[in-house]
Parts: C-alpha cells; structure tokens; sequence
C-alpha cells in the first residue's frame, strides 16, 4: 500500500485538494483540532497545575527547596546556630527561614464567657516562632495578611493569625480546630502553650486558601515563643532553605548530608519532604485529565471521521473516475491520510504556539486563583508531544477508515452514482 | 487484439435479474475505429463498460492481446487500465479542483513518469486538441467542449492502446461535437484503436465499423 509511488501520488492529489478546498472548511477542521489539542493538553495541565498550585505553596511558604527538621529521636535541631551560620557560608542559598515550633491552642470572646460550663471558643494551634524579617524574605509572608498589619522584629505580645481560625475566613468546624468568633486586628486572645497561658493581641490576619501550610497557623516573633515554650537555648525546630534559581535541590541536601548536617537533623529536599497525601492527588488529578483527554480524542476522531466521510461520500463519483483511470485506491487512501495530517498538524502546530507562546507564560504569571490552590498550568514539553502523537495517529485512522470505505466500493457504481 | 466471446451480463434488484448483455461475441483489430450504436437501454454503454475493465461481466470471455480477463487480479485491471486504455466520458470525468494540466498528468505521474516530464507530456497532449493556452485554467473555468477536449487528452496521453468513449458528444453542442469527432478521426488516422458509444448517426459515420446492439443483442456490424 505504502509505494513511493502511491505516496507520491496520494500527496500530489492531497496537496491539490488542499490548496482549492473551501478556506470556511478547512479553517473550521483545524479549528476543531486546535481546541481538541488545548483540550487534551490544557485540561490534564490544569488538573495537574491545581496539585502543582498546591506543592508550590508548600515550597514557597513553608519547605523551600530544602528542609531541615528534627531527628526522629528529638523534639528540635541540635546544634542549630551552627547549622544557621553553616548555610550562611555556602553560596546556593537565597533566603533561609529557622523556626520555632509547638502545639498550643488559641482562645476569644472569653470575656464575654459567663457561664463556665459554656463551651469556650478555643482551638487547637500549631505556634510557630519567627524572624519576621528573614521570614518575609523567605516566604513573602507580610503579602499574605489580608487585614491588619504584619509582624514586626520589635513587636511583643501579637500574633498573626492564620485564616482557618478565623470563622469567617474558615471552612467550618474541623476535629481540633474550632474558628474564632468576633476575632478582627486589634482583638485580644489567649494563647496557651505548654500550660502557660498569655493574652496577645491579633496583629494582623492572614488571606491564603485553605489548604495553604500558613492557613492554620500562627505566628509570634521568636523570641516570644522561646520564652513561652522554656527553650533556654537557640535550637530551633524547622530550618527551610530557599535556593537560588538553577540550583539543585537534591545537590544541595547531599552537600549538608556530607558536611555532617545530616547527623544531627534529618534534611530532605522538597519533593522528598511534601505530604504523601498531594502526590496521591496530584496522580489522581492527572489520572483524570487522562481520562477526560481520552474522551476527547474519541470526539475528535469521530469529528474527522465524520468530515473526512461526508468529503469522500461526496466525491465517490470522482474516487470512481480515478479509479477508472488507473489511480490505485491506495494512492486515493493516502491522499485522505495527508489530508487528515494536515488538519492535525496545523492545529497541533498552532495549539503549541498558543500554549507556550501565550497560555503557559501567562497562567504563570497570573495563576488562576481557585479555592483549593493558585492553578497553573502543568505542560511538560515531552507530554504534550506525546499527545500530539496520539491526535496524528487517532486522525490518520479517522482519516483513512471513510476512505477505504468510499475506494472499495465499486469502480463503475461510483463513477455512475448507483449505489 | 480484443476477442469478446458469449458476453453476459445481468443486473439482479431483490428477486427480479435483468439480462443487458445476451451473449455478445466480438472482436476488435488493432487501429480500428469502431461505433456502437443502439437505442436508450439497448446496452450499449453496459458492453463497453464490460471491455473497458470497469465492470466484471456476468459470464462470457474477453481476452485482450490474448490474456483472459476473468484470469486478472484487481491490481492487474487497475495497472491495464492505467497503461493500456484511454477513457472519454460523456459527462468529461475531470477532478474539479485539478487544472486541465494536472488533470491531464495525473495518470502519467501514477505510471511512473517524474511530475516535469509528465507535465511536459500533458502539455503537449493538450496542444494537440487545441488546449495550449489554457493548461492552467481549472475545469469550472472551460466550457463544455474544452473540458471535453482536456477528457481526451487525459485518455491519449499516454498512448493507450485502446481509446474508450461513451456518448463523448452527447453535452456538447455541435460545433463542439464537431470538434470532438475531428480529434478522434484524427487519431484513428495515426493508427489509434478507438470504440466509441454513441446514438448519433451523424458522429457513428466517423468510424470504419458500425456495430447495432438492440436487446442486448448485436443485430449488425458493418464495415464502412
């Protein structure tokens, strides 16, 4: 079937119908391409881009490209300050963020409690100490407070407030987490750790989605939480480095491993270190771009189908006539398979072009802003290739089945219009 | 060169077979010129749809140059078509979105030929019928007699050995026709195999040899 010479000819006719068809149809099939294309690759991107959205946030706001914690069998990091003036020296980090962390529990509107077997307003927290300067270089985190004002290094006796304890921020009543009532900048609660308790004032509130590691957090200057939690000595508990664009992560982690970091805390980089749970999402998610981009395809083939038999229906008669003159089906066939890669070719084509010429920059430039995550859109250059493959073979086949249906029908009944 | 023997062929709608063809016998020489006339339905068309290869007879035996017909495969036919045979159709036949030139270099390029040298033989075909200045046009731009002659030169082409028309006048005006019938004359003259379907006496007085089909039958042959 495959000849030079069928090829020759199969593109000789296919070229010539291309270049005199109606530009209104041919526009129209590629247009049916180009968006069977975005939707194969923009849909799964985006699935895939929510998980990513919410892996980046874990990067930026809490893990950095590396993460050093406690050893199992300890309750901080040893020897902190030097690991702290260790990184220090070394050239791939961009920012770093040590911080102190406990389980306490936050409590409002208790002057106005008056019975005391009322139900008090209280949550479980989890405290976390910081610079709040080298933490806002780290994760930005003075851009997250939506009211009030953030933290400064001078401040005594505030907190800011992640937006899960805020009940009109909050998703509602979680197990451990009940949201404050009546809570806005200014207001006083109790803050409780380790039996001690100490009234702070809400300094500012913070806007993140609710999934975001800062959403059921608070945070209080360092300094404040060592004293409440009795630490006598520096040794913080979490250590996130931010590294600077093109280092490598894993790299990095070996480099502290070797240094001797790696005895006294356990380091991990960010991959290593984001909760099972969203990388399980994350294929979930992509599992049913998968499926959708399937379903897709189907309706894109049936779409080429479709054209592609209703072009050769109404052509049977000159199918017959070059049948008649000598014209192998093979070569007719062929013509309609160049057809077809010609319609996924240029929608292909022009879908790229709008993907990572316009749609990705842009999608990551300015996330789209969903409840769960900040999406982005997740298109691997191989991935979509890969796609692009499956659109070529699906619309070869679409393609070529109306044409072999049409070429085997019989010489003289097409060439009279007899059926 | 052509040898038809006990030709048959019905067409079969449910339960209810048509006989067209009733056992033709036939032969055909090299270079001749030949007419078959009869009237609406007599099948005259059916019989040479039958020697021309684009339709399977029901029984009966052709033989041309001596092979057996019924003995060919489908790429066979297809290749003898291609190589050996010239069609004229009465409605011209041409693949609209091709000029007259590729319409003309299209078989050429599928026996073979590189697109320059088929392009050269077509035009050339096409300046034997008249069609010199207008290899380019397509054939929405030719009027019925030049699309007609652009169907002439696709089946002289390649020199066939045989050259097939039916009805070739039958949409064309007369002086058209005219034209047409000078063409074919002037090919029978350079040693052309023509058999051509026609109903007009005035155009079947071109040829050498008149062949009358009535009922499926042939009822005359005569040698002009």
């Amino acid at each position: 079937m495959f000849s030079l010479l069928n090829i020759r000819v199969g593109f000789y006719l296919a070229l010539r119908q291309l270049r005199r068809a109606s530009r209104w149809t041919t526009s129209l099939i590629v247009f049916v391409m180009l968006l069977t294309f975005l939707n194969l690759v923009v849909v799964t991107g985006l699935l895939v881009g929510i998980v990513a959205g919410i892996s980046n946030q874990y990067r930026i706001q809490e893990t950095g490209d590396v993460v050093i914690t406690a050893l199992d069998t300890k309750d901080y990091i040893e020897n902190s300050p030097q690991i702290i003036s260790f990184l220090q020296t070394l050239p791939q980090p961009e920012a770093t963020s040590a911080r102190y962390i406990a389980a306490g529990s936050v409590e409002a509107n208790y002057f106005s409690r008056i019975d005391p077997n009322e139900k008090a307003n209280k949550s479980g927290a989890s405290i976390v100490g910081i610079d709040p300067v080298a933490e806002n270089e780290f994760s930005n985190l003075s851009s997250y407070v939506g009211e009030g004002s953030y933290l400064a290094p001078s401040d005594y006796d505030t907190v800011l407030l992640g937006p899960q304890f805020v009940d009109r921020y909050s998703f509602g009543e979680q197990p451990g987490l009940t949201p404050l009532k009546n809570v806005y900048p200014g207001t006083k609660i109790r803050l409780t750790i380790n039996g001690f308790t100490r009234e702070v004032v809400v300094k500012g509130i913070l806007d993140v989605p609710a999934n975001s590691p800062l959403a059921a957090r608070v945070f209080m200057p360092a300094a404040e939480l060592r004293q409440m939690m009795e630490r006598t000595d520096y040794s913080v508990n979490e250590i996130a480095v931010l590294l600077k664009p093109g280092a490598d992560a894993a790299a990095f982690r070996d480099l502290l491993k070797r240094s001797g970091v790696g005895e006294r805390a356990k380091v991990r980089t960010f991959d290593e270190s984001i909760p099972n749970g969203v990388a399980e999402v994350q294929n979930t998610f992509a599992m049913i771009g998968n499926a959708i981009g399937s379903i897709v395809l189907v309706v894109a083939a049936i779409t080429i189908f479709i054209v592609i038999f209703i072009n050769a229906i109404t052509r049977r008669k000159f199918i017959g006539i070059l049948k008649g003159i000598g014209i192998s089906g093979s070569a007719i066939e062929i013509s309609y398979i160049f057809q077809s890669l010609f319609y996924a070719a240029i929608g292909s084509t022009l879908g790229l072009g709008f993907l990572y010429g316009f749609l990705v920059p842009y999608v990551s430039a300015h996330p789209i802003v969903l409840p769960i995550s900040n999406a982005i859109i997740v298109a691997p250059v191989g991935g979509t290739f890969m796609r692009i493959g499956l659109i070529v073979l699906t619309t070869i086949i679409a393609g070529y089945l109306p044409s072999r249906m049409i070429v085997r029908k019989n010489t003289l009944d097409s060439i009279l219009g007899r059926n | 060169m052509i040898e038809v023997k006990q030709l048959v062929k019905s067409f079969k709608d449910g339960l209810v077979e048509t006989r067209v063809l009733k056992g033709i016998d036939l032969s055909v020489e090299n270079g001749e010129f030949i007419a078959i006339m009869g009237r609406s339905g007599a099948g005259k068309s059916t019989l040479l749809y039958q020697i021309s290869l684009l339709d399977e007879p029901t029984s009966g035996h052709i033989h041309i140059n001596g092979k057996e017909v019924h003995m060919m495969s489908e790429e066979e036919k297809m290749l003898f078509r291609l190589a050996e045979f010239g069609y004229v159709f009465q409605d011209y036949a041409l693949l609209p979105e091709l000029t007259a030139l590729e319409n003309v270099a299209l078989p050429l390029i599928m026996q073979g030929l590189s697109k320059a040298a088929a392009n050269e033989k077509a035009a050339r075909a096409l300046g034997r019928v008249g069609l010199g200045a207008r290899l380019n046009n397509l054939p929405s731009q030719l009027s019925g007699g030049e699309q007609q002659r652009v169907s002439i030169s696709r089946a002289i082409a390649h020199e066939p050995d045989v050259l097939f028309a039916d009805e070739p006048t039958a949409n064309l005006d007369k002086e058209s026709s005219s034209t047409v019938m000078d063409i074919f004359k002037e090919l029978h003259a350079g040693g052309q195999t023509i058999i051509m379907v026609t109903h007009e006496e005035e155009f079947a007085a071109f040829a050498e040899r008149i062949i009358k089909i009535d009922d499926g039958r042939i009822v005359s042959d005569t040698k002009l």
